[in-house]
């Protein structure tokens, strides 16, 4: 028997209530819209200010990446994976990178994985900062938003130097890193690490202790462990629902088995623990951050002939990372080529998006601006 | 007509002095006293007044534009605007300019005369209650003898405006904001007025003229002990709230509904439903300043004579403009400070708090005056 597919006319089908009482309307947040940040489009059932049904609808920005893929090859297909979710590039790239690694048998040495972590932290924190600021800014209020993107551009500029791109990063690279450090990464690391310390201070005292920004947060949208893990939801969404599931600690890689980190965890899974979760990653990210620049040992940062041409074996393989947004996975099908037969790329934000479904309903529409900031979606990652 | 010019001239470097003569004729009534004179005189103080509430309405939208912005970059740790005229104060000029000359988009499906309306009516209350300001003793066009009756009459007029711009414009988000508007300011107008009326209780006026003469002795936010200091939290409360600035401004909700009630208006229109929002928080600054910090008159502490003296060489136009300007300075710094309430916590804030609130603390005034402990110049 087929599973029945439902349309998105089969979705709309609204039920007025019987006797003329309160109509329903459908809105259309997006694809045009300040708070979905990107071409999501979101169709709301409200009776007034309050949520019926949300039905994401997908495919603005599908731009066939994963199509794109099987015709390039695997050097190159890097370079696509920073367009998904572009405040991960660097993970990403680190996500592809490993898969081919291993299917290839390509060795790192220690100087490659450390600087990888190291990149992957600070783009961690990178990319909460951006959070940060663009959740205040969702809840309402615009400063944040400025002071999140002024401690952004420092570390924005940090990668510059040493990767020459601002937000489409491509610098893990099969078989070691693009190019080695600039000579003034260290330094900058260093001095920006010291100031963000008390950064993250005026984060909380500028938005987190503020009590409008508790009322709009506790409570709301509260996503218990199971329906988190049943909608495969991963990353802070997650762990903010008290699942303690951080591969960068059940399945460590990288240097990550040789840090020493606590993995944030909420309790009730509501908004305001999916706050609490990223600002507490920051702090932990800091203090890797702040072991990582001083143990970055000597070696090569590229152990493959950069022209080599990367031929896989024939076979299935799959490799997941965590990003700032959650598991990012890559899984392979290679037949013998130097380009893949099918890529596909596991992305969080996609199976993030449907927890909103299942938290939406019963709420006003100003919680589901903080809800979907809470996700926090990055659109190109779901459609490819 | 040669003696008008003179005494204009006269008035305005009386205004910048120290004169201690709080009682000056508003423009209107030297144009009714001048009516059977001569038809002129009267005319032209008429449009003096006309013409100054104008350029005053001018003056106040291009200089709390820039000032808005300076301070909100202030804020965000960035500069504002630096490059048009001196520290970029003409800024806000080009932008109007800007405006003035876009396109004049009207949605399709729109009502025209509503989508029309709406942004002139907001404007025209607003230039309405503004009249009634006193900015100082010789700076005051008309002393209507209900003159808070009649501000918080005409405030209503631009929810109204508000109301017919979101639901002209056929879209569902300016109407959820326009709805939002509505709910909020209509609530919100209660506790704004009950706060208003303790002022009234004390003073037993509703002349802004006489009210601020009735602080000779004080203000009334010392004055009038714990009710006047409730009445004035509530009025600055709720008259944020009124006008629409965040933490209460989810009738813009820029992340939420794009841009709330306004969403469709460009240009022009725009520019007056903006003009109209930074008016608003001037008068309403204006009059908080008007009924609990003496208006133009200046600061004085008991028992200080040296003191009071230096404080009454300050003239009184600099008086109610650091008052206002302190006022409208708060008003700006919540609203880059605070996050954005939900419409139900912002009903519940008003329905459950702050209406109560402000009933009781009436009562309490009322018991205040009838015991008689406030102090003196109150209504024998």
């Amino acid at each position: 028997m087929t599973p029945k597919t439902l349309t998105l006319q089969d979705l709309l089908r609204t039920d007025f209530a019987p006797g003329g009482g309160t109509q329903e309307y459908f809105v259309n947040m997006g694809p045009q819209h300040p708070a979905t940040h990107g071409v999501l489009r979101l169709l709301l059932k409200l009776d007034g200010e309050t949520l019926r049904q949300v039905i994401p609808v997908l495919g603005y920005i599908h731009r066939g990446i994963e199509k794109i893929c099987e015709h390039q090859t695997y050097r190159q297909i890097v370079h696509l994976s920073d367009r998904l979710d572009y405040l991960s590039a660097l993970a990403n790239n680190w996500c592809v990178t490993r898969v081919v690694e291993r299917a290839a048998g390509i060795e790192t040495n220690e100087r490659i994985e450390t600087i990888r972590t190291l990149m992957a932290e600070l783009e961690r924190l990178q990319s909460h900062t951006l959070w940060w600021g663009v959740f205040g800014m969702d809840l309402g209020a615009f400063t944040p938003f400025l002071h999140g993107f002024r401690d952004r551009e420092e570390l924005t500029q940090i990668f510059e130097d040493t990767i020459g791109a601002r937000l489409t990063m491509n610098y893990i690279q099969p078989g070691g890193l693009l190019h080695d450090l600039h000579k003034d990464f260290a330094p900058r690391v260093r001095a920006w690490l010291k100031d963000f310390g008390t950064k993250v201070d005026e984060y909380d005292r500028m938005l987190s202790g503020n009590l409008i920004a508790q009322k709009r947060l506790v409570d709301i949208g509260a996503l218990s462990g199971d329906e988190a893990l049943g909608l495969g939801a991963t990353g802070p969404v997650l762990r903010a629902s008290g699942v303690p599931w951080d591969l960068r600690r059940v399945r460590p890689y990288g240097v990550y088995d040789q840090l020493d980190f606590v993995v944030p965890v909420g309790e009730k899974g509501d908004c305001w623990d999916r706050y609490w979760v990223r600002i507490e990653e920051m702090r932990q990210s800091l203090a890797l951050c702040e072991t990582l620049i001083e143990n970055i040992p000597e070696g090569k940062t590229m152990l493959v002939k950069p022209a080599a041409k990367i031929r896989l074996p024939e076979g299935t393989f799959y490799e997941e990372l965590e990003t700032p947004r959650g598991i990012f996975g890559v899984h392979l099908h290679s037949r013998g080529k130097d380009m893949p037969w099918r890529f596909h790329f596991r992305s969080p934000n996609l199976h993030n998006l449907w927890c909103i479904t299942k938290i939406a309903p019963g709420a006003r529409v100003a919680d589901i601006v903080a809800m979907l900031a809470g996700l926090d979606l990055i659109v190109p990652d779901m459609d490819r | 007509m040669k003696a008008a010019w003179i005494t204009t001239a006269l008035l305005a470097l009386h205004s910048l002095s120290a004169a201690r003569d709080w009682t000056q004729p508003t423009l209107a009534e030297r144009a009714a006293e001048a009516a059977g004179r001569s038809p002129w005189e009267s005319a032209f103080w008429i449009g003096l007044g006309l013409a100054g509430t104008l350029a005053a309405m001018t003056l106040l939208g291009l200089s709390l534009v820039y000032a808005e912005r300076k301070i909100a970059a202030r804020f965000q740790c960035r500069l504002g605007p630096t490059r048009v005229g001196w520290r970029g104060t003409l800024q806000t000029l080009a932008d109007t300019f800007k405006l003035i000359s876009k396109a004049d988009l009207v949605p399709r499906d729109a009502d025209r005369l509503l989508f029309f309306t709406a942004p002139w009516l907001v404007v025209s209350g607003m230039l309405l209650a503004l009249v009634n300001i006193p900015a100082s003793p010789l700076l005051f066009v008309v002393d209507l003898n209900i003159g808070l009756l009649f501000i918080s009459a005409v405030g209503a007029l631009s929810v109204l405006g508000i109301l017919l711009g979101g639901w002209a414009s056929n879209n569902k988000w300016s109407l959820l904001g326009s709805m939002r508007a509505g709910a909020q300011i209509i609530s919100y107008e209660l506790s704004l007025t009950l706060s208003l009326l303790v002022i009234v209780l004390f003073t037993g006026s509703l002349s802004l003229g006489e009210i601020v003469q009735s602080q000779q002795e004080g203000w009334w936010l010392w004055r009038g002990h714990l009710p006047a200091m409730v009445a004035f939290l509530v009025f600055v409360i709720a008259s944020t709230a009124e006008l629409n600035r965040t933490p209460f401004d989810l009738a813009e909700g820029e992340s939420e509904l794009t841009a709330g009630f306004h969403t469709e208006y460009s240009g022009l229109r725009f520019a007056l439903f903006y003009l109209a929002e930074f008016l608003n928080m001037f008068i309403a600054a204006g009059l908080a300043a008007t009924l609990f910090l003496g208006g133009w008159m200046p600061l004085h502490i008991a028992g200080l004579q040296t003191f009071n003296r230096v404080m009454d060489f300050i003239p009184p136009l600099v008086w109610f403009g650091l008052k206002t300007g302190g006022l409208i300075f708060v008003f700006m710094w919540l609203r880059w400070t605070f996050p954005r309430l939900r419409i139900d916590q912002l009903l519940k804030l008003e329905w459950r708090f702050l209406l109560p609130l402000s009933m009781v603390n009436l009562l309490v005034a009322a018991l205040v005056l009838l015991l008689g402990v406030y102090g003196k110049g109150g209504p024998a």
